[in-house]
């Protein structure tokens, strides 16, 4: 399943846009767009950016999509932990039964969904992910959202924004907006997951399209 | 995965895994305030009981609506079967109204294998004669695995399950046998003689005769229903014989490991095979398999349904 997430939002893009040329077969040539330094020091403004965004995130609580943005969001946790010194809720929202692509391939595995013990009746949910680019992961949390209870409010932040949008969904929080062109694969690598930090940028080689998530 | 459930040989190691894991998730579903999901909408689910059935219907139904499935039941009382109308002619009328998948029952071993030669879509057997009911046999490695609170991704080794009573006309026996075997566990079946299958030493299990014997290295003793109706023979001398030579009452269950406990596919007869301080006992995990065969069974739905169809 890990292995499998980097391709998510691709797999959807490309599954939204059919009439999209795809990409030639070749060897990928992946460059490194972001160091650890970078990523940490992005996760530090976002975490900034919600605190005075929500008053001191007294409400807040960190929803992170498996399995990257879980990641993302107890690291976001932690920081705003230190800065403020009380401890924000996070968990993982899984949005696999939400989908919009379910019938194009084979049924996937779920990821789990973990939401603090409190709930998030009244609260800010902010949903975390690694990348952001058709809109249609948000769109499907946003439904598995509205399942689990009404939050006040809900704010998306994101580690990269690649653009090519096929919804109307924006990020409130973006730690780099990378211009890609679809044929790209953005590939978001984490300590916790891969064993490394880095957000690497390749060239998409067929096969690895077609067998996807 | 196949694209049909007929018997618990059909699943891999990997793919039961993937089914238990999956309901993991799923029953935690359970405890929130919106038991629903949107992932199989618009899509047509048939309940095909020709034999009578409490738990595995209702169970089947709410696993389908909680996935939103349109549920269309059929129960062969009133309907087309009682004039005599062939398994063959009521899967065509289902295939005419589009269903996406039959769940079937039925008294002949061998009528969901046969339907699924007939029809387009899924078909998930429920239980066919005294052949197979994958689905329990999938609720129950799912009850031990939690009881024994094995994590996501982990199987049944080295667990030791013995399965004691009709296995002759048992087809819970026969799949969990196939199921527990493919996830590791070691299972023995304790019986009289006459209520053994003759083929029984090709299953992969061993196979023993006195009870006494085999509860004090047992994890988990599974109890089958003594099953009456199907008897045409007497199997044994008398109730009370068997009972006292097979049966689980409170002395029994006292020589069992501490941690050991005591399952019952259901419907019990309390008082022969399983005596009711047994049933009742907190070891007893019987209500814990009915409510996990909603989400075993959600499970199975969404692996089967929830994607595209398969590609041979």
């Amino acid at each position: 399943m890990h292995a499998l997430h980097p391709a998510r939002d691709q797999a959807l893009a490309a599954a939204g846009a059919p009439g999209g040329s795809p990409a030639r077969p070749g060897p990928a040539d992946p460059k490194t767009v972001l160091e650890p330094a970078e990523i940490g020091r992005a996760l530090t403004r976002i975490a900034h950016e919600i605190l005075e965004r929500t008053d001191g995130a007294s409400d807040v609580v960190l929803l992170g999509i498996p399995t990257r943005g879980v990641t993302l969001a107890r690291r976001l946790a932690e920081r705003i932990e230190q800065v403020e010194g009380h401890p924000v809720p996070h968990g993982s929202l899984d949005i696999t039964m939400y989908r919009d692509d379910l019938r194009l391939r084979p049924a996937r595995a779920l990821g789990p969904t973990e939401v603090p013990p409190e709930g998030i009746d009244g609260t800010i949910v902010v949903i975390v992910d690694d990348v952001l680019y058709s809109g249609r992961t948000v769109r499907a949390a946003l439904d598995a959202l509205n399942d689990l209870g009404r939050p006040r409010a809900v704010q998306l932040a994101v580690l990269i924004d690649r653009g090519h949008r096929e919804l109307p969904v924006r990020a409130d929080y973006v730690g780099k907006n990378l211009p890609t062109s679809r044929q790209e694969v953005v590939r978001v690598l984490l300590t916790e997951v891969d064993g490394q930090d880095a957000v690497i940028i390749g060239r998409a080689a067929a096969t690895e399209q077609r067998s996807g998530t | 995965m196949n694209r049909h459930l007929i018997s618990a040989a059909d699943l891999s190691r990997d793919d039961a895994l993937l089914i238990l894991d999956t309901a993991d998730e799923l029953a935690r579903m359970a405890d929130r305030p919106i038991k629903k999901l949107p992932t199989l909408r618009g899509r047509t689910v048939v309940n095909l009981f020709f034999e009578d059935s409490t738990r595995t219907r209702i169970s089947f139904e709410a696993a389908a609506k909680r996935l939103s499935a349109d549920v269309i039941n059929f129960s062969a009382k009133g309907s087309s079967v009682a004039k005599g109308e062939s398994l063959k002619d009521t899967a065509l009328t289902l295939e005419a109204m589009g269903a996406d998948a039959v769940v079937i029952r039925h008294s002949a071993s061998g009528a969901p294998h046969r339907l699924a030669g007939w029809v387009r879509g899924t078909v998930v057997n429920a239980g066919d004669g005294a052949h197979e009911h994958p689905t329990q046999a999938l609720l129950d490695a799912f009850t031990i695995r939690r009881k024994f609170g094995r994590p996501g991704g982990e199987a049944l080794d080295g667990l030791r399950v013995t399965i004691v009573g009709d296995v002759l006309h048992s087809r819970v026996a026969r799949s969990n046998v196939l199921l527990l075997n493919t996830l590791g566990a070691e299972v023995t079946l304790v019986a009289p003689p006459t209520l053994l299958p003759v083929a029984v030493g090709a299953w992969p299990c061993s196979v023993g005769y006195d009870f006494d014997a085999v509860i004090p290295k047992t994890d988990v003793v599974m109890m089958l229903r003594v099953q009456q109706e199907r008897m045409k023979a007497a199997y044994f001398p008398s109730v009370r014989e068997y009972s006292r030579r097979y049966g689980l009452d409170g002395t029994r269950m006292a020589q069992l490991p501490e941690h050991a406990i005591v399952m019952h596919p259901g419907p019990m007869n309390r008082g022969v095979e399983i005596a009711a301080e047994v049933a009742d006992s907190p070891r007893s995990t019987i209500v814990e398999q009915v409510a996990n065969g909603v989400s075993v069974r959600m499970a199975v739905l969404y692996l089967l349904l929830g994607g595209a169809e398969a590609q041979a």
